[in-house]
């Protein structure tokens, strides 16, 4: 028996789930199942679920099959079989002990990042179905711990971290500050109406990774940018309510995050290194309020940071030694296909750089994002190794010299630095605007 | 409050400061904001090492700082900044500080007349209202959001966390751990989630909207709920007539406004926020999206028929509540709408409409190809500036001030300018 087969098998105890589903009962759960089939299912979701003919083709695509030595339970389709179709198929009537494993398998086995509906011959969205299912769950109460705890946080404060509004803007000015030690009156302006672009993070940067605050001030500074950042709720652009089916909190954060850049009077949000968040500003959380595309220009980092070394606006005098490779987030390369303007910023910073392959719009997902690392600690292990695919790519790049893996995204890091850790990979993990930190020009201290 | 009656309405323009000559002086300018009568231009400054100030009409305040943020004029004129020393925060008016100080405070408040200034604050990890320099009371709390003060400023009402409970709690969080406090007083219910708050014309009752479980949203009024759950809600409002409530509820997939618990407008809408009232109550503008991707306003249920894509904001009534202006913006290009009417050009950035107060005029700042204007009745003054402030009518309605920064770099002024009508309109 491998690894993989004994954590598979493994009971895994996550709090949410399991004492959501002590209070509910096989009735409650056809109730809510009836009621959401009947107001929220369209012929899409039918479409997606009734038409896979089982070609195994999208097997191949994801990295929890290809990881768990190709079981069926972890391809794409078996996965729909196992959720969506089995609660059609009995119109649901499941028992409880059958509805939590509904919810480990679309919240924790599969990352939505679509690259199985790329090589479905019919375009057959997985991701879309597994999202149905979430909100299924979200209904039933019965989300992982971890994940539904973010989401209160994001009802409360707007974040996902919990930052109180006070510990927001004191981050903020601890930064400035810290900075000015390096850059004489470089400034993070706060509330400065009219400013051209907000720039938007998301909570785990006031929280454990202020540091990008700080290099984007550097930054902005050295472009010598017109910028803010607000000083309210709606400064994050992360969303887990997304990720755990709550649409309305999803909407509500994304309202929040909008109309904050339209009180700032901003040409342009700019938003930092994070994939997912990409997808809420971008598809899902604008659309739940009836906007067909964000109603103010979002920006990603990747394609900022093109813009800026396109346009001079940042100086590389020399640049990043240690060879390189590159991780394509799915939410900004196949949601949104930044991966040459990616690599465009990656040779334009970094001396050496070997590809891992599959990539760009073929890439394989960190198996983070889709809201899979946030659920915690109970789920960690069967994430890692449901990754063993990436932890190949990335000793492989080593082999061919690779010191140092770029991932513009924050859950990506939080995946692959998993991943690097767990198989002892021995590489380095940087956001690009670390690299561009280190190497650009910066004005010196008087 | 409009206090324009006490202002002096000369026509002529007054160069109020050599703002760009503020850099000689000092190492850091921050950008600038003007007195409501326009007689004061006033912005952050470096003083020396880790020392700030509030420099106003170039001369800075004696009083210097560790730290100066959130520089804002109140409707009355003073002007207020978020200020520390060694560590200790509070708010400057007109360069005196509050005496009493804490470990942070934000979100500066004013009441119509700027007589009341509030702010959120922090003291030990526990959180409260500030009034015009003294707690809101004895009470403090885990966390507060969502202030809202009431016109008179009598009355102060915020989202409080009102159960401790540690992060990834998640089944405490759900038995409801929040509530709203009205000048501390908590409500003697709590809910899952509180948000946006509003008081009553008369000062005397606070509706919020609230979540009782995950998935039951509704409408509380001095702590007791609508009878109707929804789906989703946003912020209610009184009727400034009477004490009832309306609010935007989500219902059967669309958005409709409810009016106490009671479908008050029949058409449904993808989207209807931001509801306002006619300064008699007579009539109810919201922004609505009569379509998925369209957006207009709706006044009495009624959308416009022109709509936008990108999103409609800034909505106002005019004074005799007979009129209405937004901003509608479809493909980056932000156009002033009145009465359902768009102006011909189209802007980078447009800020929200002024109507005169006879109502017969509106104004409203407007920005394109870097350059800052105002524009009358669809008129653009002949003159465009390095940045504008919103324009203000005169009591008569006959004459406009425009507050400006003309020229570039060191060469920039701050004038004051009233201008007639006439000059603008022919």
């Amino acid at each position: 028996m491998n690894d993989a087969t004994v954590v598979e098998t493994k009971e895994i105890y996550d709090k949410g789930i399991e004492e959501g589903a002590a209070k509910l009962t096989p009735e409650k759960i056809k109730q809510v199942y009836t009621q959401m089939m009947n107001a929220e299912a369209g012929a899409r979701l039918k479409t997606y679920v009734e038409n896979c003919v089982s070609c195994g083709l999208c097997s191949e695509a994801c990295h929890f099959y290809l990881s768990y030595d190709k079981d069926p339970r972890f391809s794409p389709a078996g996965k729909v079989r196992q959720t969506m179709a089995t609660l059609m198929k009995k119109k649901g009537a499941v028992s409880v002990e059958t509805m939590k494993k509904i919810s480990e398998i679309a919240s924790t086995e599969c990352n939505l990042c679509k690259r199985c509906a790329q090589y479905c011959p019919f375009g057959l969205d997985v991701a879309f179905v597994m999202l149905f299912v979430r909100r299924l769950c979200h209904k039933l109460g019965i989300s992982p711990h971890y994940i539904q705890d973010t989401a209160h946080s994001h009802s409360v404060t707007g974040n996902q971290m919990w930052v109180k509004s006070d510990e927001w803007i004191d981050s903020l000015q601890w930064q400035e500050e810290e900075a000015q030690d390096e850059i004489e009156n470089l400034r993070i302006p706060v509330e400065k109406e009219g400013a051209e672009i907000f720039y938007s993070v998301i909570g785990p940067e006031p929280k454990f990774r202020a540091q990008l605050i700080y290099q984007a001030a550097v930054i902005f500074n050295a472009a010598g940018l017109n910028w803010t950042m607000p000083a309210t709720p709606g400064w994050d652009n992360s969303d887990m309510a997304m990720f755990t089916g709550d649409h309305e909190i999803m909407a509500r954060i994304k309202r929040m995050h909008f109309e904050t850049a339209m009180r700032l009077k901003v040409k342009r949000i700019v938003m930092g290194e994070c994939g997912h968040a990409f997808r809420s500003v971008y598809d899902m959380g604008n659309r739940a309020l009836a906007w067909r595309m964000p109603p103010v220009e979002v920006t990603h980092s990747i394609e900022f940071f093109y813009e800026l070394l396109r346009d001079g606006k940042i100086k590389i005098p020399e640049k990043y030694k240690p060879t390189v490779t590159v991780h394509d987030p799915c939410n900004v390369v196949r949601g949104r296909g930044l991966h040459e303007m990616l690599r465009y910023v990656v040779h334009a910073t970094c001396e050496n750089v070997v590809e891992m392959h599959p990539n760009r719009e073929h890439n394989i997902c960190c198996a983070a994002g889709g809201g899979v690392i946030n659920c915690g600690p109970p789920w960690k292990m069967k994430r890692v190794n449901g990754n063993k695919i990436k932890a190949n790519q990335l000793f492989e790049t080593k082999s061919r010299g690779a010191e140092t893996c770029v991932a513009p995204c924050h859950n990506c890091h939080g995946g692959l630095e998993d991943i690097i850790h767990h198989n002892e990979i021995g590489m380095d993990l940087k956001f690009l605007g670390d690299i561009i930190y280190e190497v650009m020009e910066k004005p010196e201290r008087v | 409050m409009d206090m324009s009656n006490n202002w002096n309405w000369n026509t002529g323009k007054r160069i109020i400061a050599e703002f760009g000559k503020w850099e000689d002086n000092f190492d850091w300018v921050e950008e600038p904001y003007v007195s409501p009568d326009g007689d004061k231009i006033a912005a952050v400054v470096k003083t020396g090492e880790m020392e700030f100030s509030v420099c106003v009409n170039g001369s800075a305040w004696e009083n210097t700082f560790d730290k100066v943020w959130y520089t804002r004029f109140a409707p009355d004129g003073r002007l207020t900044a978020i200020v520390s020393d060694t560590g200790a925060w509070t708010l400057a008016i007109d360069g005196t500080a509050w005496e009493e100080t804490f470990d942070y405070i934000w979100d500066t408040r004013f009441t119509p007349d700027g007589q009341t200034i509030v702010c959120a604050a922090q003291q030990g990890m526990r959180y409260l209202l500030v009034k015009n320099g003294a707690p809101w009371g004895e009470s403090v709390f885990a966390n507060i959001g969502h202030t809202a003060v009431s016109p008179d400023g009598s009355r102060l009402a915020a989202v409080v966390q009102t159960e401790e409970f540690s992060e990834g709690d998640i089944f405490k969080f759900q038995e409801g751990c929040y509530s709203v406090a009205v000048n501390g007083h908590v409500w003697d219910r709590n809910f899952v989630n509180a948000w946006e708050t509003s008081f009553s014309a008369n000062n005397q009752h606070v509706a919020t909207e609230v979540r009782l479980s995950l998935y039951d949203y509704t409408i509380a009024v001095d702590g007791q709920t609508w009878n109707a759950t929804y789906p989703s809600v946003w912020k209610p409002v009184f009727n400034p007539r009477d004490t009832t409530v309306t609010a935007p509820v989500k219902s059967a997939g669309a958005w409709i406004l409810a009016c106490d618990g009671q479908p008050l407008w029949t058409r449904k809408y993808a989207q209807l926020w931001h509801h306002m009232y006619s300064p008699d109550g007579s009539k109810i503008a919201a922004i609505a999206a009569p379509k998925f991707g369209r957006w207009t306003m709706a006044i009495d249920d009624q959308p416009w028929s022109a709509t936008f894509g990108d999103f409609v904001d800034e909505a106002v009534f005019s004074p005799d509540g007979q009129r209405l202006a937004c901003i509608g913006v479809e493909n980056k290009q932000h156009r002033i709408v009145v009465d359902g009417q768009t102006w011909a050009d189209g802007f980078d950035m447009a800020w929200q409409p002024v109507f005169s107060p006879d109502s017969q005029h509106v104004a409203a700042r407007v920005e394109k190809d870097g350059q800052f204007s105002i524009v009358v009745d669809g008129q653009p003054l002949k003159e465009a500036f390095n940045r504008v402030w919103d324009p203000v009518f005169s009591p008569d309605s006959r004459h406009i001030m425009v507050r400006a920064l003309e020229g570039q770099g060191t060469d920039a002024v701050y004038t004051r300018a009233v201008i007639p009508l006439t000059e603008i309109l022919g």
